[in-house]
């Protein structure tokens, strides 16, 4: 039958043009273009540094037409990994990238912190408690409290929605707000899914969980730590403690086009402007610094 | 098949025939290129995933034994921990509990349709089961999580995730493969037999269940192990409603994980080649195994088909 | 109990049973379709998506998923009616074919996530195809493969032998047979079941995530030229399909109106898939009327 056969071609066509349209990429990199800059980046990595990352890659592209920015999710550990194989040219991570990688392998990164994400304990609606400190939090989420009586709630069996023991969210969340790694406790619920921890949180009765900032409203009870609410000023002042960097690593110092990628994240307009709106924090505002141990300074 | 193409070739003159053998070998070499390109995907994929999965045994040092049979899970922390037990049991729970849902469902449904109404069965009941399996596992998800967990919190102690709610979504989505294969196996039944059943006098109920059952019973237990196979590989819609904790629980309605959920969930967290991922590609590696396991269940029902 | 009544009794429980499977069925699609299109408007389908600010559309990704489902069909149509005559038609009956033909269901009933990150580890990485449709068509071309060899094997051990026999009898070669007579004979069964295939390609999501990547750069559909980089056409493009949109906004979506764009997309799916299924079967059963009154 013919048809067969026409297939056959159109698929060698299909599979010809489309390496021609991958040269063709790779010819446009080198510089055609009017604009001083050119060149394709891709950024892989976190999902929560995904919207803010496509969002400026799509502002950037349109003042630099050269150049052209793919942001792809994955996780924070495929970010670091494809970065530093040097498949990607920037590695979005949510933790340093000394808590994922070797020792060597990090030591070639970059790293360019890009905003700062604070992160709260919220809870169901009906638990009757509006604040936690550090002591009751490290105790639900090792399991010794189990009712919220226990911490001057109502008579209500505490749900633990927790993440991933993978997930970078837990890390700065067990790391800064618990002190402490904790275990996934039998009956807790692990969810990754920022989206999806909101939900339930909402909607399970003694439900407790974390969030970044971004996602909190007025479905959930969002908690006190230690007394002090989880706002811009507190987190910048430094009186509450759980935040983390948002990173974006290169290897190596970046070429010209992910350098001033960088730069345009880095600046002003998207600091005030989409860094604000996406619920992080502009680093700018920071009157504390962190390093990747966890010493704060001022 | 053979001979006939034996007689072609004694019937043809010798001019005639070499256009037909230079036609011969392209189908040859073009059907045997397309079965080989198959054979070297399976290849490779089972290749890369026994590398990746055995890293963890010979790179990393983790005790396979540890692995299958350990019951804690805490792969951060200064000394990990690889028990994958829960996850196996888990998968297993989930999969064979759904199975058990969907089983007679997609009985009953296969003899709606070819005793009963054939005619809205065929037209109608059929077309719209195999729809369920056109729908993507993330609305799956999403439905199982809006609509079963709230109802499963109400009606039962617990917060509604659990091994139930997992087996109940995965039913609905393995229910067409069962009631595909229950739904050929029935209608595929010689007339004879059936008609005979009906001579001496028997029911309907009698002759599906003393005739048509135990005649088709390989096929329907291979569209059973086929459904297993499939929930067993599901990822997305497991995910959201099990609750994802690494314990084997004590009721359906605890939290609890399955292997492809625990590989979904920290797949992309961790970085290639630290043990925290290698030890995933290892869970990967007993999925697929598992896959071979359920394959050879398979041919061996086939093998035993009494038609 | 006399056989009558247990007879009954049986009749009346399947009937109930498949009453219960239409009802939850109808359940399922009803509360998709009623959440979701309420949302569904010629904006909403056109329009790209916004990551904070309510109104945003799915327009590249209703794209994305159609133009992924061309690709993976070019891709796998040829390779799985060539693997599924090579099945039917030239395998001997021995060890090796019916490993081989072990090896095919091994692979349809693979896990999709392994899929996924086979391709990302050798599809996006090794070979440098990178986040694009043509990485996802090629993982997707893995999951199909196996459904087209076998619907293919089935239409083929369809045709009646002495179809077959006839056409040998005429002298004609075994493989001017299977074009000519076994194929056109059974194209009404493969027609249907590679629909159907389609189906399940659209709402594939877990392999895609790794493969066909997360964000879709934005296209300029005036441009149709498929070597650009900004055309919809260029196949080396990374490409957000629908089922992926709606597990990315299910779960990290920050626009307000985040679950209506899901529960609108989710109905835009199961419409898609409903139109497959349907044209399958009307035009499985408009070829076989047309073929078997034409001879």
């Amino acid at each position: 039958m013919k048809k067969i056969l026409t297939l056959a071609m159109a698929l060698t066509l299909t599979v010809s043009l489309a390496a021609c349209g991958n040269k063709d990429k790779d010819n446009n990199s080198s510089g055609s273009e009017s604009s001083s800059l050119s060149g394709s980046i891709l950024a892989v990595g976190s999902t929560a540094l995904q919207q803010l990352a496509d969002t400026t890659a799509q502002k950037f592209m349109d003042k630099n037409s050269g150049v052209s920015i793919q942001v792809q999710g994955g996780g924070s550990g495929t970010g670091l990994t494809q970065v530093a194989d040097g498949q990607a040219q920037i590695g979005n991570s949510d933790v340093f990238a000394e808590e994922k990688l070797d020792a060597d392998k990090a030591a070639t990164l970059v790293d360019h912190q890009v905003a700062v994400v604070a992160m709260a304990a919220v809870s169901n609606k009906d638990v009757g408690i509006d604040g936690l400190t550090k002591q009751q939090l490290v105790d639900i989420f090792t399991g010794k409290v189990t009712n919220w009586k226990e911490v001057g709630g109502k008579d209500e069996k505490i749900q633990i929605i927790n993440r991933p023991s993978s997930s970078g969210t837990r890390a700065t969340f067990e790391k800064f707000a618990l002190g402490t790694k904790t275990e996934d406790l039998a009956g807790s619920i692990q969810e990754d899914s920022s989206g999806t921890v909101k939900k339930l949180v909402s909607e399970t009765p003694g439900a407790i969980g974390y969030l970044a900032m971004s996602y909190l409203d007025d479905s959930i009870t969002t908690l006190k730590y230690d007394g002090v609410e989880a706002t811009v000023d507190n987190v910048a002042n430094g009186s509450y403690p759980v935040w983390a960097y948002e990173h974006m690593y290169t290897k190596g110092e970046p070429d010209a086009a992910t350098k001033a990628f960088l730069d345009y994240i880095a600046s002003d307009e998207v600091q005030n402007g989409d860094v604000v709106e996406l619920g992080y924090i502009p680093t700018s505002k920071m009157q504390v610094k962190r390093d990747a141990a966890g010493n704060v300074t001022k | 098949m053979e001979r006939s193409v034996n007689m072609e070739r004694s019937y043809n003159k010798r001019q005639e025939a070499k256009p037909h053998i230079a036609e011969e070998w392209v189908g040859k070499i073009y059907t045997f290129i397309c079965i080989a390109f198959l054979v070297i995907t399976i290849f490779s994929m089972v290749y890369f995933v026994a590398s990746k999965g055995l890293s963890t045994f010979i790179v990393n040092g983790v005790n396979a034994f540890d692995l299958i049979t350990g019951v804690k899970w805490n792969p951060d922390i200064d000394i990990p921990q690889f028990g994958a037990l829960p996850f196996i049991f888990g998968s297993f729970s989930t999969s064979i509990l759904a199975a058990i849902i969907a089983a007679p469902l997609g009985f009953c449904a296969a003899v709606f349709i070819v005793e009963l109404a054939p005619k809205f069965g065929r037209r109608f009941l059929q077309p719209v089961i195999e729809l369920l399996a056109g729908i993507p596992s993330v609305v799956y998800g999403f439905v199982g999580l809006s609509v079963i967990v709230p109802l499963f919190r109400d009606l039962f102690p617990g917060q509604g995730i659990g091994i139930a709610a997992g087996a109940l979504v995965l039913s609905v989505m393995i229910l067409p493969t069962i009631t595909t294969i229950a739904t050929d196996a029935l209608s595929e039944l010689p007339a004879g037999l059936k008609e005979g059943s009906y001579a001496l006098g028997a029911t309907r109920w009698q002759t599906i269940y003393r005739v048509a059952l135990p005649t088709t019973m390989p096929q329907q237990m291979t569209g059973i192990v086929l459904g297993i196979a499939r929930a067993f590989g599901e990822a997305l819609a497991v995910q959201m409603v099990i609750g994802n904790a690494p314990h084997i629980p004590h009721s359906l309605f605890e939290s609890t994980s399955t292997l492809t959920s625990a590989i979904t969930l920290s797949m992309g967290n961790t970085a290639m080649g630290s043990v925290q991922n290698n030890v995933l590609w290892s869970l990967a590696l007993i999925l697929m195994l598992m896959t071979f396991v359920f394959v050879f269940i398979i041919r061996f029902l086939e093998g035993r088909k009494k038609l | 109990m006399s056989a009558k009544t247990v007879d009954k009794i049986a009749t009346g429980v399947i009937m109930c049973v498949a009453g219960f499977i239409i009802a939850v069925l109808l359940g399922l699609l009803g509360y998709i379709l009623i959440r979701g299109v309420g949302h569904i408007s010629w904006d909403f389908l056109t329009s790209a998506p916004e990551s904070i600010r309510a109104g945003g559309g799915i327009g590249p990704q209703l794209f994305n998923s159609l133009f992924l489902l061309v690709l993976t069909l070019i891709i796998t149509v040829p390779l799985g009616i060539g693997a599924g005559i090579y099945m039917s038609e030239y395998a001997k009956p021995s060890k090796l074919t019916s490993f081989i033909r072990l090896v095919v269901e091994v692979l349809s009933s693979f896990p999709s996530i392994i899929v996924g990150l086979f391709g990302l580890l050798v599809l996006v990485n090794k070979f440098g195809f990178g986040f694009s449709l043509f990485s996802g068509a090629l993982a997707l071309t893995i999951f199909n493969l196996p459904l087209m060899v076998r619907i293919t094997e089935q239409g083929l051990r369809g045709v009646p032998p002495q179809q077959k026999e006839a056409s040998f009898a005429l002298g004609i070669s075994k493989w001017k047979t299977i074009r000519s007579v076994l194929l056109p004979i059974a194209t009404p069964v493969i027609l249907s079941g590679t629909i159907l295939a389609a189906g399940r390609i659209f709402g594939e999501a877990a392999a895609l995530l790794f493969t066909a990547g997360m964000s879709s750069p934005r296209l300029d559909f005036t441009d149709w030229n498929p070597l650009d980089d900004r055309s919809p056409l260029n196949p080396f493009r990374p490409a957000e399909t629908l089922a992926v949109h709606i597990w990315k906004i299910n779960s990290e979506g920050l626009a307000p109106d985040a679950p209506q764009i899901a529960a609108g997309a989710s109905a835009v799916l199961i419409i898609m898939v409903l139109v497959f299924n349907l044209g399958a079967r009307a035009l499985g059963r408009y070829m076989t009327n047309k073929f078997t009154a034409a001879k």
